[in-house]
């Protein structure tokens, strides 16, 4: 699984990032986790507001920070 | 403890848990003027005619009557703003004339969830859709000088005129200088690269039920409330001492109306003020009263919340500096205009 955390400045892409790491550690999940930073991908993606999530190449949240039990849910766990 | 809280949120439906959070916001606010005075004159034996005694009652009155406004106004715009995104306000904006477009991102601009982290992408995302370069600016000079927390200090220490004069003028000034920058013809000072970026075609159909939008706000209280708590704490109690100590029409020689360049000056320096917003406002309360005038007042804290050094740089990555001093300088000699205006009339 592939997952990327889309945000560059503020300090919630961070607390995203956290989050998805501690699902998948909690899980066991084998996947890699990426920050995207520079701001020509984020738009790629169609993201115009950070932080967003990206599972297997899908946008699945975009300008707010999800919960874990959603994040669990996103990432079939 | 975890576990009767959970089967606490599980019994309880959310319209209950939501009234009874509205009741205990009023009882609060209606019982806060006569808490204060208790603790103030009461409990801690201040003497109401004393400097010191008016000063510490304004405070302990005024830190939870902000913050309890301040609560409530961004949760229900956060309710609303859950109906909003960029990407639906770049849609809703696609294919307006300018002029038209001026005042629909204006608007939009007050409610669509933004932060300064996103003008990047958001401004990406305007231009690859054709939306024209004055429009933008409608937004982006909205978005931040309309936010909630300024709204909210101004309703709360100057009242609902003050606060709906800024909200009109501010939108006003959005508006024209969009239109102004558009007619400027200065797309060339956009970075190049911008217009070679292709923004992703992902739809994200997010359908928030009415708790996700609830929850959604309330994150909005916590993290809003996090981040300014200490500023209007901070502003509140300078305000207080001056409010106490500091002589009656003190301010008027050099905030005054009658000092003509006060307003360019409080511009001037009211620019590389940022974060302060919630900080600065209450200072300015307590500065008016001893005789600095509304336009020179309002003019300060419109460049202090609307022209901001670190959104300016953050947006130096898609603008050459030109546009940049174009931005400022549009905007800055729109904010003079209405502190003059105000001076004149009020």
């Amino acid at each position: 699984m592939e997952i990327k955390v889309l945000g560059s400045c503020c300090g919630n892409c961070d607390k995203v990032m956290a989050l998805v790491q501690e699902v998948v550690l909690e899980k066991g999940l084998s996947a890699t986790v990426e920050k995207i930073t520079d701001v020509k991908d984020i738009v790629g993606y169609g993201v115009m507001r950070t932080p967003g999530l990206v599972v297997d190449g899908k946008v699945v949240v975009a300008g707010r920070v999800p919960t874990k039990t959603e994040i669990a849910a996103w990432l079939g766990a | 403890m975890e576990i009767s809280r959970r089967s606490f949120h599980a019994t309880v439906p959310l319209s209950a848990r939501l009234i009874a959070a509205g009741l205990l916001w009023v009882a609060a606010y209606e019982v806060l003027p006569s808490f204060a005075e208790f603790v103030a004159y009461g409990a801690l034996g201040l003497d109401p005619a004393s400097a010191l005694g008016s000063s510490v009652a304004f405070f302990l009155y005024d830190v939870p009557k902000i913050l309890l406004l301040l609560a409530l106004v961004v949760f229900l715009i956060g309710i609303v703003r859950s109906f909003f995104s960029p990407e639906r306000t770049r849609k809703m904006l696609g294919g307006k004339r300018e002029g038209v477009g001026n005042v629909l991102a204006a608007s939009l601009g007050i409610v669509t969830p933004f932060c300064s982290c996103s003008a990047v992408p958001l401004f990406l995302g305007f231009v690859e859709s054709g939306i024209p370069l004055g429009v933008t600016f409608s937004f982006l000079v909205a978005s931040p000088m309309i936010n909630e927390v300024a709204v909210v200090m101004l309703f709360g220490l100057f009242g609902l005129r003050v606060a709906v004069l800024y909200i009109a003028t501010g939108l006003l000034i959005a508006i024209f200088a969009g239109w102004v920058i558009g007619r400027l013809r200065l797309e060339k000072w956009v970075e190049e690269w911008v217009y070679e970026v292709k923004v992703g075609n992902t739809r994200l159909d997010e359908k928030l039920t009415f708790e996700g939008r609830v929850a959604y706000a309330w994150d909005a209280v916590k993290e809003i409330v996090a981040r300014v708590w200490l500023f209007v704490v901070a502003g509140i109690a300078v305000g207080a001492v001056i409010h106490g100590y500091v002589p009656q029409d003190f301010m008027a020689s050099f905030m005054g109306r009658d000092a003509w360049w006060s307003v360019p000056a409080a511009v001037v320096l009211g620019i590389p003020m940022y974060s302060s917003a919630a900080g600065i406002i209450p200072v300015v309360q307590a500065l008016m009263e001893k005789g600095a005038s509304l336009g020179t007042v309002l003019a300060f804290m419109m460049a202090v919340i609307g022209l901001s050094l670190p959104e300016m740089i953050i947006l130096r990555k898609v603008l050459k500096i030109q546009l940049i001093a174009a931005f400022v300088t549009v905007v800055g000699m729109g904010i003079v205009i209405t502190g003059y205006l105000f001076n004149l009339i009020v």
